[in-house]
């Protein structure tokens, strides 16, 4: 899993079928004391998180998997929403 | 299987269920010579690794599974081991 930031949301109207219902959100990645790295995603939701939230996510086929018996066709969905990191080395 | 630093860990109350109760550690990748690789991730631990140990871990989703035990679930990586020691060379 990799942390990151909700830094946005996406509506598409006309989209697969399994993916109704479910939100779009964009995620900043970053590092444990909140610098963004890398390229900003789009991820599924499976938490119910919002904008400003830290997160950490699955990716690739293993992102499909929360919503299961759905098949939905997603490569990344957010599985948690962090409450605290704790860097100790 | 890749190895790397355990560098903290992740808090967090709402999460998918099938991670409920699992500790989530924060792992430095590293090179085999030691020099960090990347941005840190976050993996399940079922070994009991601690802070700046190194581990054996896995980002094969599949593995990972199984290392949870749950069935399908939202996990995509897990410690596999924590290191005593590495021997290598270049021959």
């Amino acid at each position: 899993m990799q942390l990151g930031i909700v830094c946005g949301t996406l509506v598409a109207s006309r989209k697969d079928e399994r993916l109704e219902g479910i939100n779009l959100l964009v995620i900043q990645p970053i590092t444990p004391d909140g610098a963004s790295v890398g390229k900003t995603l789009i991820a599924t939701d499976a938490m119910g998180a919002g904008p400003g939230e830290r997160v950490f996510w699955v990716k690739s086929k293993e992102a499909a998997n929360p919503f299961e018996p759905v098949e939905v066709p997603t490569d990344a969905t957010i599985v948690g929403i962090v409450d605290l990191v704790n860097v100790e080395a | 299987m890749l190895i790397g630093r355990v560098i903290g860990n992740v808090v967090a109350t709402k999460k998918n269920l099938k991670l409920d109760g699992e500790k989530l550690l924060l792992v430095q990748p590293l090179e085999l010579s030691g020099a960090s690789k990347g941005t840190p991730i976050i993996a399940i631990d079922r070994m009991g690794a601690g802070p700046k140990e190194r581990v054996l871990y896995t980002q094969d989703g599949r593995t990972a599974q199984q290392i949870l035990g749950r069935g399908v679930s939202g996990v995509d990586a897990a410690i596999l081991g924590v290191i005593d020691e590495i021997d290598f060379s270049n021959g």
